[in-house]
């Protein structure tokens, strides 16, 4: 089996505040081969966005990255500094954000932000950078002219397609997309989500796609990581988690989903809140919300257990893993 | 072109406002100050005091509202007035302005090179030793008021030290001229005066600085930076100082009235004969005329720097640019 | 398999910030307030000088307007600050004046945190061109020079402490009028006061017991940002002689230490002593205000040092 493009083992993230430590993310581990698309999902404050710029190695203070290894490319990001790091960067690797609006400099235009990122790794001339910056605006179907244009001036969908466009630009091998699509309406949702998948295709690059809508995940992902309170619920081919889903946290977030086919069902959500991970509950950090919750759920943390093809962090399947062995 | 026409349509609206402030106020309040105020000027021509009573109210038989509109008038041809002395209060305040404006010009811009700088730095380096201690220490001293600071200079360098001089402009009996014991006399007695302007002006501005700095790091366009590998110098200047400076530089220029405020303390703790000064002993003579002169050119002094930065808010920032 | 339901699902992302989120605002605040060290530095200044105002008979060792000592004596331990021109304590002076000028600042503040607040929403709220007015009107007086039009206003005026209330207010009320402003669009269309609306209150009320309770925070910010300002200005008004020096107060001592040229001739003490006093309390306003802007604002907090230095330039 060839080698992981992208190897997470262990990886914990905390914010050092003045009033607490938070572990927002608690020894993570996945890979993600060469061309896969791998979804993170789970509620807001699981620590999905925390561990996707905790791997890139963009966290600001409070934050930083307390635990742990990312192995990309041979080299450990967590121990590599200044330089090393900055070639890496864009090079390698790229980020699309949640809003463009944000994402991008208010004050330069969409041609100077290209430029900028062009020039910082090699020496291209004028006209070579313009014409690679009128390229990737092709390959996300928005007309060169728009070079010259700010981000105030096009549409919600263009800016976001902008966004990619320069994430591409030096064609990484991994572009991590922190919930891209959440800013926009439906159908630009759609037709943005068929873009990005057209050009992982096309050009080969593995994808890492935080979001919190399942129907994105289901139809896109290659394999998908549930997270919850800091930590990798289940993890598995999107067939099989949507199938045979093993986690009861699994399991809630699928029973909430209306379904076009089939036949109807009660809508059920998931009582309770997510933890205050200052403060994390004693044992399985589900177990307040658990409808299968056993005694020894509150008293034992459980580790990631192998199932199958899956991963999953619940007692119910301790035994079976320990059978397995 | 939206943006900038509101802006002067403000500018207009604001200096209208207080051409009638100083129309409104000697109708509504208490007492017979104006009256009192006009009965002393004299030594002056008939038509400069028939627009004094205009603007005051006093012996006129028009209606309010036909003195308010020959009060207008009177403003647009340049006519406010007389001060207690006859003297037209227009070329009172010309005379007295270069020295104000030499004394704020130098250290506002002292201070806001001062303030910005280190509030780019101190931000830049959050946790460092510098962002320890900087800010809270900038922060205190901004709030002291500027007659503090002036009062410690003087008791310290003047008093106690006796380095520098108590007051004035240039040394008593000394002749004005370009010659280099004259002006580094001027400096001598400018030195002071200035360090509180500088000390206070500066903790103002490096505390918005660095507060509006801080604010734009953790923007996501600089995370979007970082995340392609830029240079850290060319992150701190092209993605956050630029644009924690732009959008508040017509808010920096409004802070303009807080420092000519405390230049006038300033002139008046150390007998400094400028503008401030002059408005000191207005008040102190009840020279109304002079005073409300006074104000309407402090209150043009501000909007026009105010919209000097509007100008070059419109031109350097795009998003003044229509969609 | 899975399906094309469109994102209705038990995980969908909360409004920013709920209903009752914004209704829970003071109390959150309080528990931060306590934790923050520059705020409880502030607060413990400004607490001394309330008790100091509230209770100068127990701390000040004369009576201030008497002559117990000889004139412009230095410190000594009769007399710890010295002794005025007309032999009076200066420590007691100080002790006493606390009352007024603590008085002064809060009135003032308090006043104009209210009238900004009025316009600030009504703006808002109502909208339009009744908006568009007030913002003009909010506008201009924030660009009028505020000490030049204190001094105009003072002159016609008899000098005192209600004077000096009045001319401080009508410079101050716009200073937060913005940001209660910004505050008020932030909050209008939120469904507690959509349901006050259909219920039929009116304007006023939903302003009044709708609306405020949810600014409480940002009001005691802008009562705070206030007073450190207000301080100084009523001394510095007091100092160029626009107030009334028979009233006890820092500002006014200020004056006369001026005028009997204190710091060259005399006991420079008098002098110092209550423009220290004006500069600390304005600090202890200032540094619990600096603790509410960190509170309010995540990123300005304070940050430790971690093991990698600062700043990751990479």
């Amino acid at each position: 089996m060839a080698e992981p493009l992208l190897e997470v083992s262990d990886l914990s993230v905390a914010y050092l505040t003045e009033a607490a430590d938070v572990r927002a993310v608690d020894q993570v581990s996945f890979t993600v081969d060469r061309g896969e698309f791998l979804g993170i999902v789970g509620e807001s404050g699981c620590g999905k966005s925390t561990l996707l710029f905790g791997v890139g190695q963009l966290l600001s203070p409070p934050g930083e990255v307390v635990g742990g290894s990312v192995i990309f490319r041979g080299s450990d990001m967590v121990r590599l500094t200044g330089d090393e790091l900055r070639n890496m960067r864009w090079r390698d690797y790229s980020v699309v954000m949640q809003s463009a609006m944000n994402a991008l400099n208010p004050m330069k235009s969409i041609g100077a932000q290209f430029k900028d990122t062009l020039q910082a790794h090699g020496s291209m001339s004028s006209a070579e950078i313009r014409e690679r910056s009128a390229e990737v605006l092709k390959l996300v179907g928005i007309d060169p002219t728009h070079l010259a244009s700010y981000p105030h001036q096009l549409s919600g969908g263009m800016r976001q397609r902008a966004m990619i466009a320069m994430a591409l630009l030096l064609t990484p091998q991994l572009v991590m997309m922190d919930e891209p699509t959440s800013a926009l309406d439906v159908v630009a949702q759609r037709s943005l989500m068929s873009k990005i998948k057209e050009l992982q295709q096309r050009l080969g690059f593995a994808v890492l796609f935080v979001t919190h809508d399942m129907s994105v995940v289901s139809r896109y992902s290659d394999r998908v990581l549930v997270m919850y309170a800091g930590q990798i619920a289940e993890a598995a081919a999107t067939e099989e988690i949507f199938e045979h889903p093993l986690h009861p946290y699994t399991r809630g977030l699928m029973s909430a989903f209306p379904s076009l086919r089939g036949p109807r069902r009660e809508l059920l959500g998931i009582p309770g809140s997510p933890p205050d991970l200052a403060r994390p509950p004693a044992g399985c950090r589900f177990h307040p919300r658990c409808p299968e919750v056993m005694p020894v759920c509150l008293s034992h943390e459980p580790e990631l257990y192998p199932v199958g093809g899956a991963e999953v962090r619940c007692l119910l399947y301790a035994e079976q893993a320990k059978e397995a062995v | 072109m939206r943006y900038l026409t509101r802006r002067i349509g403000l500018f207009l609206i604001t200096l209208w406002a207080a051409l009638t402030v100083n129309f409104v106020i000697p109708r509504v309040m208490p007492g017979n100050e104006a009256v009192a105020a006009l009965g002393a000027i004299r030594n002056v021509n008939p038509a400069a005091l028939h627009a004094l009573e205009i603007q005051f109210g006093v012996n006129s038989h028009q209606s309010i509202l036909s003195s308010y509109f020959e009060y207008l008038g009177n403003c647009l041809t340049g006519q406010f007035g007389v001060t207690a002395q006859g003297v037209p209060v227009m070329t009172e305040i010309f005379s007295k302005l270069p020295w104000t404006l030499g004394l704020v010009g130098v250290t506002t811009v002292l201070a806001f090179v001062i303030g910005t700088v280190a509030g780019i730095a101190s931000a830049w380096r959050r946790g460092g030793r510098l962002d320890a201690v900087l800010p809270p220490t900038l922060f205190i001293t901004s709030t002291i008021p500027v007659f503090f600071v002036g009062l410690l200079l003087i008791y310290a360098f003047a008093v106690k030290l006796n380095w520098l001089p108590l007051g004035g402009n240039y040394s008593v009996g000394a002749t004005p001229s370009f010659s280099l014991p004259f002006i580094w006399d001027v400096l001598k007695h400018a030195l002071l005066p200035g360090l509180s302007l500088v000390i206070v002006t500066a903790g103002l501005w490096v505390y918005s600085m660095r507060n509006n700095m801080i604010t734009t790091i953790a923007e996501d366009y600089v995370k979007t930076a970082r995340a392609k590998g830029l240079p850290s110098r060319r992150i701190m200047y092209d993605y956050a100082a630029r644009n924690a400076i732009l959008p508040n530089l017509t808010g920096f220029a409004m802070q303009l009235g807080y420092v000519l405020g405390g230049a006038i303390v300033i002139e008046y703790l150390f007998s400094y004969p400028g503008l401030g000064y002059l408005f000191y002993t207005a008040s102190t003579n009840h020279d109304l005329p002079l005073m409300e002169g006074l104000f309407l050119f402090y209150t043009l002094a501000v909007l026009i720097c105010v919209l000097i930065a509007d100008l070059l808010t419109a031109v350097l920032d795009p998003r003044t640019r229509e969609a | 398999m899975a399906t094309d339901a469109a994102s209705n699902t038990a995980i969908t992302e909360p409004a920013a910030v709920t209903d009752a989120e914004v209704r829970a605002e003071p109390r959150r605040f309080t528990r931060a307030v306590l934790h923050n060290r520059k705020a409880m530095v502030g607060a413990v200044i400004l607490l001394i000088m309330v008790f100091v105002a509230v209770f100068p008979g127990l701390i000040a060792p004369y009576d201030p307007q008497a002559t117990v000592g000889p004139p412009n004596a230095s410190p000594s331990s009769a007399h710890l600050l010295g002794t005025t021109q007309l032999g009076q304590d200066v420590l007691s002076q100080l002790i006493w004046g606390t009352r007024l000028t603590l008085w002064v600042t809060v009135v003032v503040s308090v006043i104009a945190t209210f009238i900004s607040m009025i316009i600030g929403v009504t703006a808002a709220y109502i909208g339009g061109l009744t908006d568009r007015v007030l913002t003009v009107i909010t506008d201009v007086f924030l660009i009028l020079p505020v000490l030049p039009l204190l001094i105009l206003l003072s002159a016609y005026l008899t000098p005192g402490v209600s004077s000096l209330i009045i001319v401080l207010t009508i410079t101050s009320w716009a200073f937060q009028a913005r940001q209660l402003r910004s505050q008020g669009l932030s909050v209008r269309n939120r469904d507690f006061l959509v349901a006050a609306r259909v219920r039929g209150e009116r304007p006023l009320y939903i302003i009044l017991v709708e609306i405020v309770p949810t600014m409480t925070s940002l009001l005691a910010a802008s009562f705070l940002a206030l007073a450190v300002f207000e301080v100084g200005f009523a001394a510095s008004l007091q100092f160029l002689g626009l107030g009334n020096s028979g009233e006890l107060m820092w500002g006014t001592m200020l004056y006369n230490a001026q005028q009997a040229a204190a710091l060259e001739s005399g006991n420079p003490w008098w002098a110092l002593a209550p423009g220290l006093a004006v500069a600390v309390m304005g600090a202890g306003f200032a540094l619990v205000n600096y603790a509410f802007d960190e509170i309010g604002n995540p990123a300005l907090r304070p940050v430790r040092r971690g093991k990698r230095r600062g700043r990751a330039s990479a």
